[in-house]
C-alpha cells in the first residue's frame, strides 16, 4: 500500500481539485483522506455520504467550580496565558485563551479546577461517488490541535486501506508548515507538490519543500497555471532539477478548474480539452514512480 | 483602528488585498501592515521598503540539568503536551511541542529544569515613506505559530500609537492562529472567491466571527468566476459586501511577478476606494 500526499504550501494553487481528480481516476483502488481539515473542501467534489461520524476530543480546557474556589488567586498567578481573570469577584477561565496545560488544576489548593476534554471537531467515514471510501473531518470553530485530527483522519484511512486491501491512499494535505502539515506528511510514500508560477508560489514551495526534505521523502511537482508567468515557471523547473524533484507536469491557466468545481465535479469528469488527459498522464506517472 | 484581513481558506487573495490596500492607504496616511501569516509570510514579496530593524524571536522551553535530577518523573507527568519525556535515566525535552506553560519547570522538586529561550522565528521591521511593514517568519520545523503571532502583535502595539491604522494579514483557516490574530481587532475583512469552495469556507469563517462577536465584512475576489452563491449568502445573512475585485488575468500576472495591482488596474483602485470609504464610516461611527 502506498500513500500519496498532495500539498502546496500556499492555498489557491488547485491542490484540492487535482487531488480529487486523482481520487476519481484511482477509483476503487484508493482510499481518500482529506487532511486539509481547516478548509475541508474535497467533499464538494467527491460527494461523500457522511455514513459514519464521530466526535473527536483532544486537549483540555480548565473550568473553575465557584462553589469550591476560595478566590486565593494562585491559579491566575501561575497561568502563563493570562487565561484566568477575576470578574465580579470570581476567578474564571477564558476558554479562548486557555491552552489546556493543566497547570492551574495541579496547584489549586481546594481542587476547584476541572479539566474538561475538548470537542475539537468531527470525523467521518464515507462512501464517495467513485464507490470507494473517504475519511474526512470538520474542525470545530477556533479549535486547536488540527494536527491531532489530521493524524486521526490519516490513521483511519490507513487502517481502512489495509483492511480492504487497497493499493493507494491519496491524501489532500494541510497548508502551511506547522503541526497539521507535519501530521499530513508522516508516513508518506510520495509527496506531490502543487504550485503556481508566482513569486509567492515559488517562495512557499521552497519553504514547504524544506520540510519534505527534512523528513527525507520522495517528491514530485505539478506546476499549475504555468503560462501565467513563464519566467517564474522556468525558475521553478530549475529549482526542481537542482533538488532532484520529479517534474510531473505543467498545467495551463484554465477556467475549467472553477467550472468543474461549480458543477460539483472533478476536472477529469468534466469535458475539457487537454487538461483531462494531462491529469490522467500525471496520475500514471506518479504510479510508475512509486511502484 | 486595527483591522484583520482573513479568509476561510488560503489562496483567495488575502495577501493581494492586504498589500494593495495598505500601499494605497499609505499614499495619504501612516499605515502599519503586519504579516501574521507566520507560516507562509508572503506580503514582503510585494513591498519594497527599507529594513529598519530585525530581531530573533524566542519562546521559553525547559532545559534539563542532569546533575540534580532525582528522576522523580514529575515533569513528564505534568506536561499535557508530551514535550518532556523520561527515557531511562534521561529527561528529554521536545522544544517544538512545548507550549511554554512552565508547569514542569516550576513543579520540578529539584529545581533542575530551568526555562531557557529557544529561537522560533524572525521579525523584521521595514519602512517605505508612510508605510511601515512588520514581517514575522516562523522557523521551519517549529510547530507552534501562536507564540510568534502574540509577540509580533506586542511589537506592533509597542512601536505604533493607537491612532495609526494597523492592518493584520491573518493566517488562513479558522483555527487557533486565526483566533489569536482576530480576537483583538476592531474589524475583520473576510476575503473569499465566488465558488463552492469559497462559499463553504466563508460560512465557517463567518461562524467564527460571530462566535468572537467581531464586526466583519466580505470582499469577493475574482468576481465573475463561479456562481452567485456567495453574494446570495451574504445578502441572506445581512453581511456587508465591501468590494468585488474583478477576475482579470492581468491581476494574476502582476501578482505572479510580485507587483502591486491597484495602479495598473483601475477597477481594483475603485474597489479599494469602496473599502476605504466603508472603513472611514466605521471609524467615524466609532467601532464597538
Ligand atoms: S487556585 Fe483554586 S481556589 Fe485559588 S483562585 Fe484558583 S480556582 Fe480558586
Ligand atoms: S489550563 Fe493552563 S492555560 Fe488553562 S487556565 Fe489553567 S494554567 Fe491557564
Ligand atoms: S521533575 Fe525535575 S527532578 Fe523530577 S525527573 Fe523531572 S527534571 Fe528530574
Ligand atoms: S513548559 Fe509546559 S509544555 Fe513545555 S515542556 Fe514544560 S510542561 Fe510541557
Amino acid at each position: 500500500m502506498k500513500e500519496i500526499v498532495v500539498i502546496s504550501g500556499k492555498g489557491g494553487t488547485g491542490k484540492t481539485s487535482i487531488t480529487a481528480s486523482f481520487a476519481y481516476l484511482g477509483g476503487a483502488d484508493v482510499v481518500v483522506a482529506d487532511c486539509d481539515v481547516d478548509a475541508a473542501d474535497m467533499h464538494l467534489l467527491l460527494q461523500p455520504d457522511f455514513a459514519r461520524g464521530e466526535d473527536f476530543y483532544s486537549g483540555e480546557l480548565a473550568k473553575i467550580h465557584p462553589d469550591k474556589c476560595t478566590q486565593c488567586g494562585k491559579c491566575a498567578e501561575i497561568c502563563r496565558f493570562d487565561a484566568i481573570s477575576v470578574v465580579d469577584g470570581l476567578h474564571i477561565v477564558d476558554p479562548l485563551s486557555c491552552e489546556g496545560c493543566g497547570y492551574c488544576a495541579r496547584i489549586c489548593p481546594t481542587d476547584a479546577i476541572e479539566n474538561l476534554s475538548m470537542n475539537v471537531g468531527k470525523w467521518y467515514i464515507s462512501k464517495i461517488k467513485t464507490g470507494s471510501i473517504m475519511v474526512h473531518a470538520k474542525l470545530g470553530i477556533g479549535a486547536d490541535n488540527s494536527g491531532k485530527l489530521v493524524a486521526k483522519v490519516k490513521n483511519e484511512a490507513k487502517r481502512l486501506a489495509e483492511e480492504t486491501n487497497k493499493e493507494y491512499i491519496i491524501v489532500d494535505g494541510s497548508p502551511g508548515i506547522g503541526c497539521p502539515v507535519v501530521s499530513s506528511l508522516s508516513g508518506a510514500s510520495f509527496v506531490v507538490l502543487v504550485t503556481e508560477p508566482s513569486v509567492s508560489g515559488l517562495h512557499d514551495l521552497k519553504r514547504v519543500y524544506e520540510l519534505v526534505h527534512k523528513f527525507n521523502l520522495k517528491a514530485g511537482c505539478i506546476i499549475n497555471k504555468s503560462d501565467i508567468n513563464e519566467k517564474v515557471s522556468e525558475e521553478i523547473e530549475a529549482f526542481l532539477r537542482e533538488e532532484n524533484i520529479l517534474h510531473i507536469t505543467n498545467l495551463p491557466y484554465d477556467e475549467q478548474f472553477t467550472i468543474a468545481m461549480t458543477n460539483g465535479q472533478t476536472i477529469v469528469e468534466s469535458d475539457s480539452n487537454g487538461l483531462k488527459q494531462k491529469i490522467a498522464d500525471s496520475w500514471d506517472k506518479i504510479k510508475q514512480t512509486i511502484n | 483602528m486595527k483591522i484583520a484581513i482573513a479568509s476561510g481558506k488560503g489562496g483567495t487573495g488575502k495577501t493581494t488585498l492586504s498589500v494593495n490596500l495598505s500601499a494605497y492607504l499609505a499614499e495619504n496616511e501612516e499605515v502599519v501592515l503586519s504579516d501574521l501569516d507566520v507560516e507562509e509570510p508572503n506580503s514582503g514579496l510585494f513591498i519594497k521598503a527599507q529594513l529598519l530593524h530585525e530581531e530573533e524571536k524566542y519562546k521559553m522551553v525547559p532545559e534539563w540539568k542532569e546533575d540534580q535530577c532525582t528522576l522523580c518523573g514529575i515533569c513528564q507527568e505534568v506536561c499535557n503536551f508530551h514535550a518532556v519525556i523520561q527515557l531511562g535515566d534521561m529527561i528529554m525535552v521536545f522544544p517544538e511541542l512545548c507550549h511554554g506553560c512552565y508547569a514542569c519547570s516550576e513543579l520540578c522538586p529539584a529545581d533542575t529544569l530551568p526555562m531557557v529561550p529557544k529561537k522560533m522565528g524572525m521579525l523584521k521591521h521595514l519602512r517605505n515613506d508612510k508605510l511601515s511593514f512588520i514581517e514575522s517568519r516562523l522557523d521551519i520545523g517549529e510547530e507552534q505559530a501562536v507564540p510568534l503571532i502574540k509577540q509580533s502583535q506586542e511589537y506592533v502595539e509597542e512601536h505604533f500609537s493607537d491612532d495609526i491604522l494597523r492592518i493584520y494579514d491573518s493566517p488562513p483557516g479558522t483555527s487557533c492562529p486565526v483566533i489569536e490574530v482576530t480576537r483583538d481587532v476592531d474589524f475583520v475583512i473576510l476575503v473569499t472567491e465566488p465558488t463552492p469552495f469559497g462559499l463553504h469556507d466563508l460560512k465557517i469563517a463567518v461562524e467564527t466571527m460571530k462566535e468572537l462577536k467581531k464586526p466583519f465584512g466580505v470582499v469577493v475576489n475574482r468576481h465573475g468566476i463561479g456562481n452567485d452563491g456567495v453574494l446570495r449568502y451574504c445578502e441572506g445573512e445581512g453581511i456587508p459586501v465591501l468590494a468585488k475585485i474583478p477576475n482579470d488575468r492581468k491581476i494574476a500576472e502582476l501578482y505572479s511577478e510580485g507587483k502591486l495591482v491597484y495602479n495598473e488596474v483601475p477597477e481594483v483602485k475603485q474597489e479599494l476606494d469602496k473599502i476605504i470609504t466603508y472603513l472611514s464610516t466605521l471609524k467615524q461611527g466609532g467601532v464597538q
